[in-house]
Parts: structure tokens; sequence; C-alpha cells
């Protein structure tokens, strides 16, 4: 043992009361005091630890802290005892979770970069040059409906003051993940850049609708020229496009517009949708009276029932009974 | 190494059936010199300061807590962790500073600033 113990240093048991120790000091300090040993190195030492020791021992509080190993013989506070320097020392292996080995663990850290250990893993760190591909980064990208469907290039902001810009592949699908190579982290020790991975999204368009490669838009016509035939425009993807609507055509009526749809090339061979026009008749002049008193008189001679097809709960006409699922039928413009 | 005896010298408020309690549940792993095949109360165990110092901070979690037995086992696993954790760290640390200096420019550079999402 290096140091005695104050105790020990009083010649008192560490259960001593407060008086054995109080007479234990003084009759010490009379022995070693160094006006009565002039000249004796030893005896005044002595006495130092005497009263070094009953300093700690007289007074309950220290003493208390120095039974719990808080402060040492002389008082000074222990350096606060760590469990770390063991845990990570030459032995703290051995409290592994799961009594794991050294050998291997980075190799779940390699895992995080989704490449495995490799370079670093068998020859170590001796071994020549670590070399290892960037990460991927993953972005996304919304692009409007004529983009998706001609193909173009849309400016991706990758951050503040990094820009790329994508080449968007016409007839590009909703959530199709583009991989630009080497647009992704940088290598590491000459390893080539990871991919940057942009998922597109294409924003819903309020007329337009995709199935497949063709384009479907429901194009509102007047009256007049369902009934009497008419050249109107129609917008397409590509850009507005003049249609001819036979007369007689009506809501529902489906024409066709022969490659305006989405035009692409597939293992070298190109093809092209077409863009489906589907008729809506919009009457627009229902509070028209002349309208009205023409089809009064014109009505009388052209009985018609368009919902005799949906049986004969639809079928007897329109007729003047105020019921209500005939009078809702006719009412639709 | 020390053995049992100046052990239980050392830590006046460790009991031995307490410490035979937290051998058995894995807290603390001494090695085993008794032949082993008298069962329980056989062994002669032997203590690094490894061992030594997880008895302390045993002590001292359940002194300073006032936790129980399960929870010293959660806080002793998840240290456990950690520390693990740190040493895989250290090892990833020194298999960098062996790199070139162009190598751990690169590295540096790809580490995401803190609070940065990646």
């Amino acid at each position: 043992m290096a140091a005695q113990t104050p105790y020990e240093v009083l010649g008192v048991k560490p259960g001593a009361t407060p008086d054995e120790i109080r007479k234990a000091y003084r009759k010490l300090a009379k022995e070693f005091h160094p006006d009565l040993n002039p000249g004796k190195p030893a005896a005044e030492a002595r006495f130092k630890a005497v009263a070094a020791a009953n300093n700690i021992l007289s007074d309950p509080d220290k003493r208390a802290r120095y039974d719990r190993g808080e402060i040492d013989e002389s008082g000074a506070e222990r350096p606060r005892y760590s469990y770390r320097p063991h845990a990570e020392g030459a032995q703290g292996w051995k409290y592994q979770p799961q009594g794991d080995i050294d050998i291997g663990d980075l190799d779940d850290l390699f895992a995080m970069f989704g490449r495995g250990a490799r370079g670093a893993g068998g020859g170590g760190p001796a071994g020549e040059g670590f070399s290892m591909p960037g990460a991927n980064r993953q972005y996304t990208l919304t692009i409007d409906f004529a983009l998706a469907a001609t193909g173009g290039r849309q400016r991706l902001a990758l951050a503040p003051g990094e820009w790329l810009d994508v080449t968007i592949p016409p007839g590009i699908e909703q959530g199709q993940v583009l991989r630009l190579k080497g647009k992704g982290g940088p290598g590491f020790g000459g390893g080539p850049a990871g991919d940057a991975l942009i998922e597109v999204h294409i924003a819903p368009h309020p007329f337009f609708r995709r199935e497949g490669d063709d384009i479907q838009v429901e194009l509102p016509v007047s009256l007049a020229e369902a009934v009497l035939g008419a050249r109107v425009s129609v917008p397409t993807a590509t850009g507005p496009v003049t249609m001819t609507i036979p007369a007689g055509s009506d809501t529902g009526t489906r024409l066709r517009l022969r490659g305006k749809g989405i035009h692409r090339k597939r293992r070298g061979a190109d093809t092209t949708g077409d863009q489906y026009v589907t008729l809506k008749v919009m009457i627009g002049a229902s509070g028209d009276p002349a309208l009205a008193e023409f089809l009064k008189g014109w009505a009388e001679h052209h009985p018609a029932d368009p919902r005799r097809a949906m049986g004969p709960e639809a079928s007897p006409g329109t007729g003047d009974n105020a019921d209500a699922p005939g009078k809702q039928h006719g009412k639709q413009p | 190494m020390i053995g049992r005896d100046e052990l239980t010298r050392r830590f006046a408020e460790l009991d031995g059936a307490e410490l035979a309690r937290w051998i058995a549940n894995r807290w603390i792993l001494p090695e085993d010199h008794g032949g082993g095949e008298g069962g329980p109360g056989d062994e002669e165990w032997r203590f690094h300061e490894v061992d030594i110092a997880r008895i302390e901070l045993i002590l001292e979690i359940r002194r300073d807590f006032a936790v129980d037995d399960e929870t010293v086992s959660l806080v002793l696993g998840l240290l456990d962790q950690v520390y693990s954790l740190r040493r895989q760290m250290r090892r990833l640390s020194a298999a960098i500073e062996c790199q070139p200096p162009e190598v751990q420019d690169a590295i540096r550079q790809a580490l995401p600033k803190a609070g940065e999402r990646w």
C-alpha cells in the first residue's frame, strides 16, 4: 500500500469515534510538534501527516467523503473513475454485444454504403490505396404533361447553386427513375462518382390524359358545331391543330388525330401514338327563347327516346308528368 | 488480475451472492480457472482490470440512479453497444488515416455537415 490511511496515521480503527480521533491527534501532535523537536525533519514530516489525517477525520463531512473514496489521504479529489478507458482498452472487446469478436464488424459499416467491404477489408490498411465509388444520390423531379409526352430537358436543383440539366425521354411514365451516371457523390481514392437517381413525377393535366402512348382529351363543342359540322382548333401535346368535326356528331363521338400521341424510338423503330378526341356537346343556350320555340315545333315531328337502351324504367318518354326520374332525365342538357 | 477475495476486499458493498448473480447474468465475464466440475461454488474466478472497472460501474449505476437489476441490464446493454460502435468508428478512422491525403480530403468533403439532410 502506497500511502497510509489517515486512520493508520493516527493509529485508530476505521470505526473510531470523533472523541478517540481527537485524543489520538492531540497525543501525536504533542509528540511530533516541530517546536518540541527542533532539527528533526522526520518528526516534522510525521507532524504534517498527523495534521493532514486529523484535518480529514475531524471533519465529519470530509471523513465521510474519504470513506466513500471521493478524496484521498491528502484531502485531494480522487480522479473520477471512468469505465471508458477500460471498455475501449485491449480487454474491452469481451463486453461487445452478442459476444462479437472484432473481426467483421466493419463489414456492417461498409454495408451501410451499399457496397460491402472491399479494398480495406482483406488487405488491411497496409494494402494498396483504398478506393470506392461515390454514393448514389436520390432526387425527385416534377415535370408537366407536355414535357413528359414530347421529351426534352429540365433543370433540376441539386443543392443551392448546383444544377443538373436532365434529359427527359419522350413518353416517360409517372414514377420512372432516371439514372444519371457519375452525377452522384464523388468517389474515394480514384473511385468513380456515384449516380444521381431521379424519380420523375408528372403533374396531372387539366384536360389531357395518357393511355399508354395515346392521349385522351374531351373536347367541348357547341350544338351548332355538332349538328352542322365545323373545323375547330384542338390542343395537342405539341401545340394546337385543326380538326374537322363531321356534321351530325354527338356527345361521345370519338375522333382520332393520327400521330398526335407519344412519339418514341423503341429498339430502333419509331412508334407513335394517337390523340383521341371525345366530343362533348355543350348546348350553352338553354335560356334562348328562339331555340326553345324552334325545338317545340321540331320535337313534335321528331319523337326520339335516347334512353331506350336503359330499359323500361327510363323509357316512356318525357311527357308532361312531373315524376322525379323522368324529369331529371328530361332536364339533362 | 485478481481473485475473488481481493475483489471483495476492494468493494465492501459487494457481497458474494450478488457477484455470483452478476456473473450468471453475464454482466461480468471473469476468467474461470476452476475445474468447473463441481458446479456452483467450484469456480475460481480471475478478474481483469476491465472486469473490476465494470463492477465499479455497476455499483455506481445502482448507487447513483437507484435502479433495479432489469434497468442495470438495459443500461449495460446500451453502453456495450455504444462502446462497440466507438470501437468500430476508431477502426474506421484508423483505416482512413492510412489513406493518402487526397482520399482523406475526399471523405471529409463527402461527409454531410451536421444538420444537413442526406
